[in-house]
């Protein structure tokens, strides 16, 4: 089982570091994304109070969406989706194979958005660096959870660009406030150690039931 | 259709010709005054659309263990019941919050929670209508993550200061106005059931017609 989620996360990073597409196309819309904020939510050379965490995960979002999306979309233009359905291994492992392909394409957005967040938008983000990273990993992982599930059974619907994100917003919405708060809190000039650690409990606990969700359905909905 | 529908439809619709006098011999509640009644049709509907969205979770979840196309007829049906029903409890809502918090929308836990449930049915169908074939699989796995969803939503809203009423008060409510609770209630769910009932009618009759459609087709 181990042996089978490492070699998948492998050939995907295989033909990620030869393409670099997914990486390169992911950082320029997270990047995007941001201006677009700064444009939009800078007023006379000032942000407005607080905007910075919420910009943050609504780009990470945004960009995680997009990725997702490719992904799958990547092996259903190359015609791997079969071979990667018929590897000899239970199909959880292609689940993990592939969330943790995504996570760890998504964490490398996160380095270069939380630092640009940081400096645009004037957020003390990076004032407490380990809780900031347990709260965006453990969000990170939450979305993706969710979101690979969805864009595997997706890859063979008909609009499933459009569908994606219509089913992935509504129900990544607690993930989105979870993270949000957090990082509020995180920014804030007096820090609240117990603020912080309730919405990250909520995020560990939403990461465990909805991997556990999705393990169990990936199955079934995968097959035809 | 079983012979038992038409006369139960005439009840239903009886029920629902009577509910406006029983509202109106209600008394009036002490602060809020005539906008209270909004209640009697408000509460109802929420508890169909959380009915509804229950029975579609578990449907679905049956639907995926066992492949019985009887449990996604029934989703579906209630899918649709969760979406009539949450669109009606989130327009009567806000009329009576317009005027007893003074505020057309708050975003307080059970209401957030409702307006995302309600766009996880709507995503629902939305998936059923357009996601080509066999869809209704992945519009299960859908509905069974929107089940898991709620309580996370409800936890996760409910940081921010809530004044909605709680559930305790209904058992608290005079006969006068639990009575007229009750009747609406009894309307609404007799409604739900027999919208079901007639939905899945409806999806058997397609896929029976689907099957012989294939028939032919092999035949030919």
């Amino acid at each position: 089982m181990l042996r089978a989620i490492w070699l998948i996360v492998r050939k995907d990073l295989t033909v990620e570091v030869r393409s670099r597409e997914l990486a390169y196309t992911t950082l320029f819309f997270a990047v995007s994304c941001v201006l677009v904020f700064a444009f939009s939510l800078v007023q006379e050379g000032r942000a407005a109070e607080g905007v910075g965490a919420g910009v943050l995960w609504m780009a990470i979002m945004f960009a995680g969406n997009l990725a997702l999306g490719r992904t799958f979309e990547r092996e259903r233009q190359s015609e791997t989706l079969r071979a990667l359905m018929l590897v000899p291994a239970p199909r959880p492992a292609v689940y993990l194979g592939k969330l943790t392909g995504i996570v760890f394409l998504l964490a490398l957005t996160e380095a270069v958005l939380v630092p640009l967040v940081a400096l645009l938008f004037e957020s003390a983000l990076l004032s407490h660096p380990f809780w900031l990273a347990a709260v965006v990993a453990t969000g990170t992982v939450g979305f993706a959870a969710v979101g690979t599930l969805f864009a595997a059974m997706l890859v063979r619907a008909r609009s499933r660009d459009v569908l994606l994100p219509v089913l992935l917003y509504p129900i990544t919405v607690p993930v989105l406030i979870a993270g949000v708060r957090a990082t509020v809190a995180i920014a804030q000039p007096e820090f609240e150690v117990d603020v912080v650690r309730f919405w990250l409990m909520l995020l560990i606990a939403f990461d465990v039931v909805f991997i556990t969700l999705a393990l169990w359905t990936f199955e079934p909905v995968m097959t035809d | 259709m079983p012979k038992w529908f038409q006369p139960t439809t005439l009840l239903c619709a009886a029920l629902f010709a009577i509910s406006p006098f029983v509202i109106a011999n209600a008394p009036y509640e002490s602060t809020m005054g005539l906008v209270q009644k909004v209640f009697y049709y408000h509460m109802p509907s929420a508890w169909v659309f959380l009915t509804a969205s229950v029975v579609c979770g578990i449907a679905s979840a049956r639907f995926l263990a066992t492949g019985d196309a009887r449990h996604d007829r029934t989703a579906l049906a209630a899918a649709e019941m969760a979406v009539l029903f949450g669109l009606l409890t989130l327009v009567t809502g806000p009329l009576w919050a317009r005027k007893a918090w003074g505020t057309w929308w708050i975003w307080d836990a059970r209401i957030t929670s409702s307006l995302v449930g309600w766009m996880i049915a709507w995503a629902y169908l939305i998936l059923r209508q357009y996601g080509g074939p066999g869809s209704e699989k992945l519009s299960a796995g859908l509905a069974l993550f929107g089940m898991a969803n709620v309580p996370f939503i409800y936890v996760s809203v409910n940081y921010w200061r809530t004044i909605h009423p709680a559930t305790t008060v209904v058992p608290k409510l005079p006969f006068e106005m639990g009575f007229p609770l009750l009747f609406c209630l009894a309307a609404f769910y007799l409604l739900m059931f027999l919208l079901m009932k007639l939905r899945t009618h409806v999806a058997e009759q397609q896929a029976r017609l689907d099957a012989i459609y294939l028939s032919l087709d092999e035949q030919a």
